[in-house]
């Protein structure tokens, strides 16, 4: 067994923390390629390859898409930010761990107040100027302070002070603990651009050099030559193309106009899957589905008649017809499956309408009738959930009313809005983003508007706790917690689909994001 | 001066102004509906702060009508401006993606017009006969079909089944003429099955019009062939409303199209204009709307001065 | 009743239209009765294939297609006539108007109209509909109001072409009045070209919701209509699925119905004697 091998495993059995496993890889002076386990763990196919161009039929692009990381909302401009022309310092891998990127390693403070984090030196960027601390500054600093307009604020608003230690150390002081810092530094808002450039030039350390982007319609980007990632970005060339239109992006695949699509339609996915010479990926991440109501507003600020409405959702049959399986079970908080401190041990809560009436009675608040936004900007069939949610709750003698809302400025008027609504969450990869984001009290997304002392306790103690047992306790307690108590219904996570060509190679796929963490550009390669 | 171009000198002139009133409305709509850019870009990830933070940087937090000024002020001197979600300039943005929108329009055009006014004549000739029939049953089951599905069942067919030509139309400047035209078959057929049925109805019923006239019966009188009365006496006569149908449905093809552009992923101003409009990028509506409109206006001046060129009866001063 | 002594009369076509309008009328009225199941009732898998429980099959979410169609006739052909009737009033007012008039009041008529029809009409719809809500009635204005001007249009033109004719000129002078003028002299001539669009323009607004549903706007599910039973299976299609052509051609048989008799005016208004 290799020193590696060895600290791989005491990582596995939980002996060793992951920031003294990534010190002691440094130590090592492994590289992250070298590591297979944080590469995706076997390889599931052959050795990759070069060459080819890879076409990607994408929806999420739109005529007003901006190559300004501080303004990427969809996954079109997403994909070439992450994977195709720049680089975050820390990437998350197919078992959703931070690996070093363009940082070479990184040490916390006892406190875990203070990360210093060590630059990989001789990265160039696409217009020949070297990686410095001062790009990996100015990246950063895009999204802090007063006049940001980046919606990265909110997770970069933890950082107190960043300052350059010679030119390949960049220094970061949180306000408090953070054990998982490296994560926030992954977010793909944060990809790291050359000091003084503008961010619309798109020009990166990434694999691929942009050469034409139109924004919605087309971006064509060809490989980059000096690639400091000896062992991705296999493809010659990669062009994207939007397509909006679900029936379009699936007959584009069908007729081999495209090699690869995203979202595929839920309705028409097991008819794909027939077909010959196409692969059908899922990927089960963390993004769920939520009905939020606000805690601070009556009749929802009695945690009973919450409960109520809790017990009062068919689960198993949200999944069934909304996602047609293609999804599992919430627990009524924001945890999935693929979290790492996902606690498996609480007990599922299950569709009960004698418990409903039950929590409904002792509430008190009479023969009410509840309503309950929905849009399908919400998510998708996010009308149609509210319907099932309403037939269900029927059955225990609870009226739910639902109420249609426009699609247009949903996120605006009716999100945090409205007493209780339909909600789409993208997730986040680590227990603390999604807490502090969506459930601390003072969150700007608490869109319960829940309060629970207990909670926010935890919160700030587990971000800063470095130990891993400890660590877990805290974050089961917190779900329980959002659970029992919180504003949130949380029936169903919602897997990714995604079709290829078979002619399309991949290894374990990241479900961070969809199509493989967002890096399918420079993960995956033609057979 | 003559009276006709005493008309479209004054057709020019109220088009400006058409299109002056229309630039305000759309401001003015787009103003009414709910959130502005900042919100709809930010959308789930939007804060207080950086809300405010990207109206103070787009000029978003000054007044509607200081804003419509300056944008006014800035078309005078013939500059768009630039999109305000991405920073493009807008001349750039547009240029040719309105170049894509007149070539489908086009090239439709050039397939649909002839055949439907061709298919008009035959119909108002033969009518009541078996060959009226079916052209009327066939005409109106493809206008049944929404364009969209149209679509589907012509990339079911003939991209999907056969083969035979591409099912997304995303044509971009390094293709060569032929090349595009190989890429729009699809598009471009779907757009003929659409607007056909509706000008050829148009072209019959009016021909059909024209023929209870009493000069038609005198040229029966005189023993013209049958043919030749419909094709020299009555289709002339009925140019008026043929003018109008071709004129709507050629606007339809360069402002309506946005369904079709969306099933073929073809990149023209359609889509621009519906994104644009999901996302308040104002500056952006506006001058799609104004390119849209100022066809639209063309379009209807040409219509009206065909028409009355072509019935002398009208051209003659009341 | 003339209607009947004229159907009597009418060629065999116009008898086969007027039946497959009755067809649909009936089934839109009894569908509660005659609908083997439920309108949102789930019966089945999605799109399983035509059987003795679903005749047609079931569509995108194992609702029998049959039900759904019979139920469809009736949300959507209430609302087509609705939407087409007032269009064409609207429409034929201000379009006479304009044409006998002349002068500003077609001015502004004619400016009003350009502005509205300058604007793409799926959009002008999308932001309509985006300020004040989707729902049936406000649907039904939105698109009267867009298919009114295209009506203005028309019958402002051949409107036009009616009043340069010498009988219009003798009535004016005769002192009628402008309404009379409209109702006794222009509407009658200019029955034949508004009469065909009329059968065209019902047809355009299935479509119309058919292409609003497909922006996400257009009627609400669960609710059965025939265009947005076309977008919502209309995917299956390039599968090999044949579902989504029955919503399809039931509105392609309600508007060969209605273009059918409409084909049969046309010949009655023209005056031509010539059919066999």
């Amino acid at each position: 067994m290799t020193s590696l091998e060895k600290v791989e495993e005491l990582l596995e059995q939980g002996k060793i923390t992951r920031r003294r496993f990534l010190a002691q890889a440094s130590a090592l002076g492994v590289g992250a390629a070298l590591s297979p386990m944080l590469f995706g763990g076997k390889a599931q196919a052959a050795a990759p390859k070069r060459g080819g161009r890879l076409r990607l039929g994408l929806a999420g692009g739109s005529t007003t898409d901006s190559l300004d990381p501080a303004t990427i909302t969809d996954m079109m401009v997403q994909v070439i930010n992450q994977g195709q022309i720049r680089n975050n310092l820390v990437e998350i891998d197919a078992d959703i761990r931070p690996v070093p990127e363009l940082a070479e390693s990184w040490e916390p403070s006892k406190d875990a107040m203070q990360w210093v984090f060590k630059l990989r030196k001789g990265v160039e960027f696409h217009n020949g100027k070297t990686l410095d601390a001062d790009d990996v500054i100015y990246s950063i600093n895009h999204h802090r302070g007063k006049d940001t307009k980046s919606g990265a604020k909110g997770i970069v608003e933890a950082i107190k002070d960043i300052k350059k230690d010679g030119k390949h150390t960049v220094i970061f002081t949180l306000s408090g603990g953070n054990a998982d810092f490296p994560f926030i530094l992954s977010d793909y808002h944060l990809s790291i651009s050359p000091a003084g450039s503008n961010f619309l030039d798109g020009v990166g350390t990434g694999g691929y050099i942009l050469k034409d982007f139109e924004p919605g319609v087309r971006a064509f980007a060809v490989r980059n030559p000096n690639y400091f990632k000896s062992d991705r970005a296999w493809f010659d060339e990669v062009e994207i193309i939007g397509i909006a239109d679900v029936n379009a992006r699936t007959n584009a695949l069908k007729t081999g106009q495209i090699d690869v699509m995203n979202r595929c339609e839920l309705k028409t996915v097991l008819l794909l899957k027939r077909i010959k010479g196409i692969q059908v990926m899922q990927q089960n991440g963390f993004k769920h589905y939520t009905f939020a109501m606000r805690c601070d507003t009556a009749p929802y600020d009695k945690n009973d008649l919450r409960l109520a409405l809790k017990y009062a959702v068919d689960r198993e049959q949200m999944v069934k017809t909304i996602l047609r399986g293609y999804g599992e079970v919430g627990n009524d908080h924001p945890i999935g499956s693929a979290n790492r401190y996902h606690a498996a041990e609480l007990e599922q809560r299950r569709y009960d309408p004698d418990k409903a009436s039950f929590h409904l009675k002792k509430a008190g608040v009479g023969n009410i009738t509840f309503d309950l936004s929905a849009a399908e900007a919400a998510f998708v069939g996010a009308v149609d959930a509210a319907v099932l949610y309403k037939e269900s709750a029927a059955r225990a003698g609870i009226t739910i009313n639902v109420v249609r809302e426009p699609n247009d400025g949903y996120w605006s008027n009716v999100w945090m809005k409205k007493p209780w609504c339909a909600v789409y969450w993208g997730g986040r990869p680590t227990e603390d983003m999604m807490f502090s984001t969506a459930y601390a009290a003072d969150a700007d997304w608490n869109d319960t508007f829940w309060k629970n002392e207990r909670f926010n306790e935890l919160l700030v103690a587990a971000r800063a706790e470095l130990d891993e047992k400890k660590r877990r306790q805290m974050y089961v307690e917190m779900q329980s917690l959002v659970r029992d108590d919180g504003g949130v219904v949380v029936p169903m996570f919602v897997a990714d689909l995604a079709a290829a060509s078979d002619k399309i190679a991949h290894g374990k796929l990241g479900v961070n994001w969809e199509l493989d963490g967002m890096r399918c550009s420079e993960r995956w390669w033609f057979v | 001066m003559s009276p006709l171009i005493t008309l479209v000198l004054k057709r020019v002139g109220l088009g400006v102004l058409t299109l002056w009133v229309i630039s305000v409305l759309i401001f003015v709509g787009v103003e009414l509906l709910p959130g502005d850019l900042a919100e709809e870009i930010l959308g789930q990830n939007a804060t207080p702060e950086t809300v405010a933070a990207f109206r103070r940087e787009l000029k978003l937090d000054l007044p509607p009508h200081a804003r419509y000024l300056a944008w006014l002020g800035g078309l005078t001197e013939g500059d768009l401006g630039n999109s305000l979600a991405n920073g493009r300039p807008i001349a750039e943005l547009i240029g040719w993606r309105f170049a894509n929108t007149l070539f489908l329009a086009a090239s439709t055009a050039v397939v649909a017009v002839p055949i439907s006014i061709f298919l008009g004549i035959l119909a108002a000739l033969y009518r009541n006969s078996l060959f009226d029939r079916l052209i009327s049953m066939a005409t109106l089951s493809t206008i049944s079909f929404p364009d969209f599905f149209v679509a589907y069942i012509l990339i079911a067919l003939l991209s999907v089944q056969l083969l035979l030509f591409p099912s997304v139309s995303n044509i971009n400047p390094q293709m060569s003429l032929l090349e595009k035209l190989y890429a729009i078959v699809l598009p471009c057929l779907t757009l003929t099955l659409v607007v056909v049925a509706h000008m050829m109805r148009q072209t019959r019923a009016a021909i059909i019009n024209i023929l209870s006239s009493p000069f038609i019966e005198m040229a029966h009188l005189k023993g013209l062939r049958r043919a030749r009365v419909v094709v020299r006496h009555a289709f002339p006569n009925a140019l008026s409303p043929v003018i109008n149908v071709v004129a709507l449905n050629l606007a339809y093809l360069v402002a309506g199209v946005v369904i079709v552009e969306v099933v073929f992923a073809y990149p023209g101003m359609g889509q621009l204009l519906v994104d644009s409009v999901t996302k308040r990028d104002i500056p952006v509506v506006q001058a799609s709307g104004l390119i849209f409109a100022a066809t639209y206006v063309t379009l209807n001046l040409l219509a009206d001065v065909f028409s009355i060129i072509s019935n002398p009866r009208l051209r003659a001063p009341r | 009743m003339a209607f009947l002594q004229l159907l009597r009369e009418s060629p065999i076509s116009a008898r086969i239209g007027v039946a497959m309008i009755l067809f649909n009328i009936l089934a839109s009225i009894f569908a509660p009765l005659v609908a083997p199941y439920g309108e949102t009732e789930i019966v089945g898998d999605v799109w399983a294939p035509m059987s003795a429980a679903n005749w047609l099959g079931t569509d995108q979410v194992g609702r029998d297609m049959l039900t759904r169609l019979l139920y469809g006739a009736r949300n959507t052909i209430a609302i087509a006539f609705a939407t087409t009737l007032l269009s064409f009033s609207v429409g034929i007012v201000f379009g006479f108007l304009a044409a006998t008039l002349k002068g500003w009041v077609d001015q502004v008529l004619s400016r009003v109209v350009d502005i509205m029809m300058a604007f793409p009409t799926l959009v002008f719809a999308l932001m309509v509909l985006s300020v004040v809500g989707t729902s049936i009635p406000t649907l039904i204005l939105v698109i009267a109001l867009l298919d009114s001007t295209r009506v203005y249009r028309l019958s402002r033109a051949v409107a036009m072409d009616i009043e340069v004719m010498e009988f219009v000129e003798a009535a004016r002078l005769r002192g009628e009045r402008i309404w009379w003028l409209m109702r006794h002299e222009i509407l009658p001539n200019a029955m034949p070209p508004l009469v065909a669009e009329f059968g065209l323009r019902f047809c355009f607004v299935f479509l119309f919701i058919a292409a609003l549903s497909f922006l996400g706007l257009g009627i609400q599910p669960p609710t059965a209509d025939w265009g947005s039973m076309v977008r919502e299976n209309a995917g299956a299609i390039t599968f090999g699925i044949f579902v989504p052509l029955w919503p399809a051609a039931a509105i392609a048989f309600l508007t060969i119905g209605v273009n059918l008799v409409v084909d049969w005016f046309l010949h009655l208004a023209s005056g031509l004697k010539d059919y066999e």
